[in-house]
């Protein structure tokens, strides 16, 4: 019992560092709601999906702008499609880096594009890390028979 | 003699003749005839004698009986003027007849008289040849001719004639033959012709009397008249008595005397002597009385029509008319009355007035509604041009407002901010404006069509109070209270409902500063406005003890409904409720349900009370209170703001649902708008088992508000967390409640696929998913979708073209369009895409909705331009989903 109390609480502090440290918005809170008994794992589900999908554009964006003349259009629709799956899962580090990335891609700045493009592989990265503990916390109090505590 | 015996028997003869012409006129009255018959008596009269004078005389008194017949004619008839002018006239021609007879006789006397003349002429010849002879022969021939004499009676008369003659001769004679026998013999002889003669007078004296006395037998005047009036009156007879005719003579009293085809009922004692007013009782009996009076007074016939309503005879209307009668010397002495019955005429008159009346009436109304149509086309087509043009300034205003809300999301400082607001709030309250006019128009040009969708009126009353909370920006107590005999679920236009409640609330709300605001709703039974009494409350009573099953009952009632509708059925149920079911148990419901489906539907008046205790209204502005664009003062206007419009489109509006919509207020004490209408209620479904629910939801609504604070970043947080609990905690309700719609994602980003699928089946919807453009346009190609959701940006197509191409479909019928834009086009059969719903794609317009990332290139007004309906900012959230589908799918 006092392991699951604890982890809870350890849970709850930790998705409130999340939020506080604006690694996730409310629309991550969307994402919890979302799951239910039918579909137990989903933020999981979408987190994967997303960190998927983030590394695949990342990789894009590097290419395209590694290359001689850069396709400013081909990085920005880019661009779009990580704004826009960041903004649905609620990684809202990872947006607000796509929106300056944007900004960037508009002027056709290059420079400006790859400390972007920096940004958003780290915060990536990070929010990966970040979501990564949270679901094993999850599962090790669904593990010791608890249930996930709902944020206020 | 022996002539004398002759002409006698001839007079017999004339005298039977007589008696058979007498006998003829019994039968056929042929007076002219007889005349005829005493000329032909003429040979048998040639030597008649003299005394004809006295015959003359003789015949003119034969006129005395008939005067005394005259008399009782008169009697007999009447004393009028009339009566005996016609009797006169009758006498006149009879005395005509009598006349002509009398003249014929007297020129038969005439003729007799020259007659013996001519005789006597002769015999005087006869006379003197034989004196010339006496002379001639001398006194040898005397004793012969006396001898003769004896024997020969012919010998007589010239002697006799000579006799007469010759008085003076007898001197001579006596002169001559002065013998005592030859005297004595003469004397005797003479005396012998003497007799003769007088016994022929005597008899033909006779004869004559007789004659008369035939003639006064056969020429009676009162057997002739009555014979005439007997015909007369028979003739009449057969006219009149199958005639609609009654006619009657009254006298100066107005005393029947005289009644013709009286009302069979009544005997000739019930009415001779008797007056109108005595025979009969009723309307028009004094009318008629009182007009037979009239005509007697002035002494001028006249004509009227009565109507008369009498016992005996009902309901029947007579044309009367009415004669004075005069007696000769000139004073009424009663009247003549004559009716006839004309009901049916006066009946089909009346009622060819009426229709002509009808008709005029009609005519007269129909150029009024002709003028009205007139007025009422160029009133439509002003409000049509209203509507049209709030529309026309909705959109690019709602392009303003939310690039404003776009650009208040960027970095600014304060001042901009401050800016921006006061943009922001005027834009959103001239939207509000132009919505308010547009629903007005549309509600008084009639385009406002009520939609009859299953709703829940808690699910309303809690959303309400829950956006009301949301948006409040005081400290007041929010409460909903709801009955628990209002039904879970009832029929109604629930966006309609939902926009006056809203509209009262925030209404109370803006007008309240401290203390409460609330919804009380509860049935009432049928007000006198509306009709269907009592209904649902006795089925209210019946049902109200059973509340074992019900929340399964409701469910699985509205799973049949939408099954009948021919949509979706809620798939999630069973996973989505809060308690497990055993399929057994669903079975039988089921079948229960379906016998009560067969239930009429019943009507629910459900009356729902917003009260505040804010500043009240003073009873002088109650009267205007509804009334457009006014407002209790402009003092308030200028306080409170706001367009004066949304209590008159909530009264049209409930006006509109056949309901009402009422008010009462006390001045700094609070007042409470109160609403009835009457929903329709599924039979099944029914009352109060979620009662608990709900009320612990509306506690959690009226908690929340007090602790809500006026900043806008933790309102948000505070919006979300209320929906979330009841949405959560309800969640049954609002899959079961709505008819599914068939929704279309298109949407390239896979995790906002699955985010947003997922938000829809939390939600109890399913939907399709495309990836792009293309794949919209087939996807509307082979299905009918109710709502398309489409994102702006996408691969091969973007969001945009896509909807151009959909709307040019739904304006065109054809996707020559989309053909043109390279979209190969494939068969509904084959499209992997669609379910089982094989449903034809109608030309209705689907409401499109942008989904845009609040990015400069996906900017509303573009939206809007290329025909897209309204739009959600992205990340897509549960809200933003609920609103959407709130506004299409109320």
């Amino acid at each position: 019992m006092d392991v699951i109390v604890q982890l809870q609480r350890q849970i709850v502090d930790f998705t409130a560092s999340l939020y506080r440290e604006g690694y996730v918005d409310d629309q991550f809170t969307q994402l919890q709601k979302l799951q239910d008994e039918s579909s137990p794992d989903f933020v999981m589900e979408v987190a994967s999906l997303f960190f998927v999908d983030c590394e695949k554009l990342v990789n894009n964006m590097a290419r395209a702008l590694e290359l001689q003349a850069v396709d400013f259009k081909q990085v920005d629709s880019h661009v779009h499609q990580l704004k826009g799956s960041s903004s649905s899962v609620g990684a809202a580090r990872i947006k607000n880096a796509c929106i300056a990335f944007r900004t960037y891609c508009e002027s056709q700045d290059r420079e400006g594009c790859l400390r972007c493009l920096q940004l958003v592989n780290h915060e990536y990265a990070q929010l990966k890390i970040k979501l990564q503990t949270l679901f094993r916390l999850e599962q090790q109090i669904v593990a010791a028979g608890g249930t996930i505590p709902v944020l206020q | 003699m022996d002539k004398v015996d002759l002409s006698e028997s001839k007079f017999n003869k004339m005298e039977n003749n007589q008696i058979d012409q007498i006998e003829d006129m019994d039968t056929e009255v042929v007076p002219s005839m007889w005349p005829e018959d005493i000329d032909s008596e003429k040979p048998y009269n040639v030597e008649k004698p003299g005394g004809d004078q006295d015959m003359l005389e003789e015949v003119t008194i034969v006129e005395e009986p008939s005067i005394i017949d005259f008399r009782r004619l008169i009697e007999l008839t009447s004393y009028t003027d009339k009566g005996s002018s016609q009797l006169a006239y009758l006498v006149k021609q009879w005395e005509y007849q009598q006349v002509t007879a009398v003249r014929l006789l007297r020129e038969e006397l005439d003729i007799l008289s020259q007659q013996r003349q001519e005789v006597e002429l002769k015999k005087l010849e006869i006379l003197e040849k034989f004196r010339f002879e006496e002379e001639g022969y001398g006194g040898d021939k005397r004793p012969i001719s006396i001898l003769d004499e004896v024997i020969d009676i012919y010998q007589d008369l010239p002697r006799r004639k000579k006799d007469f003659i010759t008085p003076n001769k007898k001197v001579e004679i006596d002169a001559e033959y002065d013998t005592v026998a030859y005297w004595k013999q003469r004397a005797i002889h003479l005396e012998k012709l003497l007799e003769a003669s007088i016994q022929r007078e005597q008899s033909l004296i006779e004869k004559l009397q007789e004659s008369v006395k035939n003639l006064e037998r056969q020429s009676s005047p009162v057997e002739e008249l009555s014979q005439i009036l007997k015909r007369a009156d028979n003739f009449l007879h057969f006219i009149l008595q199958n005639a609609p005719v009654v006619m009657g003579h009254q006298d100066k009293e107005l005393r029947y005397r005289f009644i013709y085809n009286h009302f069979p009922s009544l005997q000739g004692e019930d009415i001779l002597g008797k007056t109108d007013m005595e025979i009969f009782t009723g309307a028009g009996v004094k009318e008629s009385q009182d007009f037979k009076r009239e005509v007697l007074e002035k002494g001028l016939p006249a004509k009227r029509e009565i109507t008369f309503e009498t016992e005996l005879f009902g309901l029947k209307t007579f044309l009367i008319y009415v004669e004075p009668v005069f007696s000769k010397s000139g004073e009424t002495i009663g009247i003549n009355y004559m009716g006839m019955d004309v009901t049916d005429q006066v009946r089909k008159r009346e009622k060819m007035a009426k229709l002509r009346e009808e008709i005029a009436v009609q005519k007269a109304k129909e150029t009024e509604l002709n003028k009205t149509i007139h007025i009422t086309e160029e009133t439509m087509r002003a409000k049509q041009m209203l509507a049209t043009m709030s529309h026309e300034i909705r959109s690019p205003l709602s392009g303003v407002v939310s690039m404003a809300e776009i650009l208040s999301t960027t970095n600014l400082d304060r001042e901009q901010r401050q800016l921006l607001n006061v943009m922001i709030s005027s834009g959103d309250l001239v939207l509000q404006l132009i919505n308010d006019i547009l629903d007005l128009s549309k509600v008084e040009s009639g385009v406002m069509k009520l939609e009859a969708t299953k709703f829940h009126p808690r699910e309303v009353v809690k959303h309400v109070l829950q956006t009301a909370a949301a948006s409040l920006q005081k400290i007041l107590i929010l409460e909903g209270r709801i009955s628990d005999d209002v039904p879970i679920e009832v029929i109604g236009d629930v966006l309609r409902i939902r926009q006056i409640l809203t509209n009262l609330i925030s209404n109370a709300i803006k007008f309240t500063h401290e203390g409460k605001v609330g919804i009380n709703l509860y049935v009432v039974p049928d007000p006198c406005f509306g009709k269907a009494e009592g209904n649902h409350q006795k089925s209210s009573v019946g049902r109200s003890t059973t509340n074992v099953s019900k929340e399964d009952k409701c469910t699985l009632a509205s799973q049949t409904n939408n099954d009948q509708n021919g949509s979706h059925t809620p798939r999630q149920n069973h996973s989505l409720d809060d308690e497990p079911r055993t399929p057994a148990r669903n079975e039988n419901t089921m079948e229960g349900d379906k016998q009560e489906d067969q239930l009429p539907e019943t009507v629910v008046w459900l009356c729902c009370d917003v009260y505040d205790t804010g500043i009240g209204i003073p009873e002088n502005a109650l009267p205007t209170l509804f009334k457009k664009y006014m407002q209790v003062s402009a003092d308030h206007a200028r306080k409170y703001g706001g367009t004066g419009l949304g209590l008159a489109i909530c009264k049209q509006l409930v006006e509109l649902m056949g309901g009402r919509l009422t008010v009462s207020s006390r001045v700094n004490c609070g007042s409470t708008f109160t609403f009835v209408s009457p929903y329709k209620v599924s039979p099944m479904c029914d009352s109060s088992d979620d009662a608990d629910e709900l009320s612990e939801c509306s506690r959690e609504a009226d908690a929340r508000p007090k602790t809500s604070e006026p900043k806008g970043s933790s309102q948000a947080q505070e919006k979300s967390e209320i929906s979330s609990q009841c949405t959560t905690g309800n969640s049954p309700q609002v899959q079961t409640s709505k008819l599914q719609p068939k929704i279309l994602l298109v949407e390239d980003n896979k995790i906002n696929v699955m985010v947003t699928r997922s938000m829809m089946k939390q939600l109890g919807h399913s939907m399709d998913v495309v990836n792009n453009g293309v794949e919209a346009v087939r996807a509307v190609q082979c299905n009918c979708y109710d709502l398309i959701l489409m994102d702006v940006c996408m691969p091969v197509m973007d969001g945009l073209q896509a909807t151009r191409l959909i709307r040019s479909f739904e304006a065109t019928g054809s996707w020559d369009a989309a053909i043109k834009a390279g979209i190969e086009l494939c068969l509904p059969s084959s499209n992997s895409l669609q379910d089982t719903q094989g449903s034809m794609p109608s030309t209705k317009r689907t409401p499109i909705i942008a989904m845009t990332a609040n990015s400069l290139s996906e900017s509303a007004e573009e939206c809007y331009a290329n025909g897209m309906d309204s739009f959600i900012s992205k990340p897509v959230t549960f809200q933003k989903i609920k609103e959407c589908f709130e506004q299409y799918f109320p």
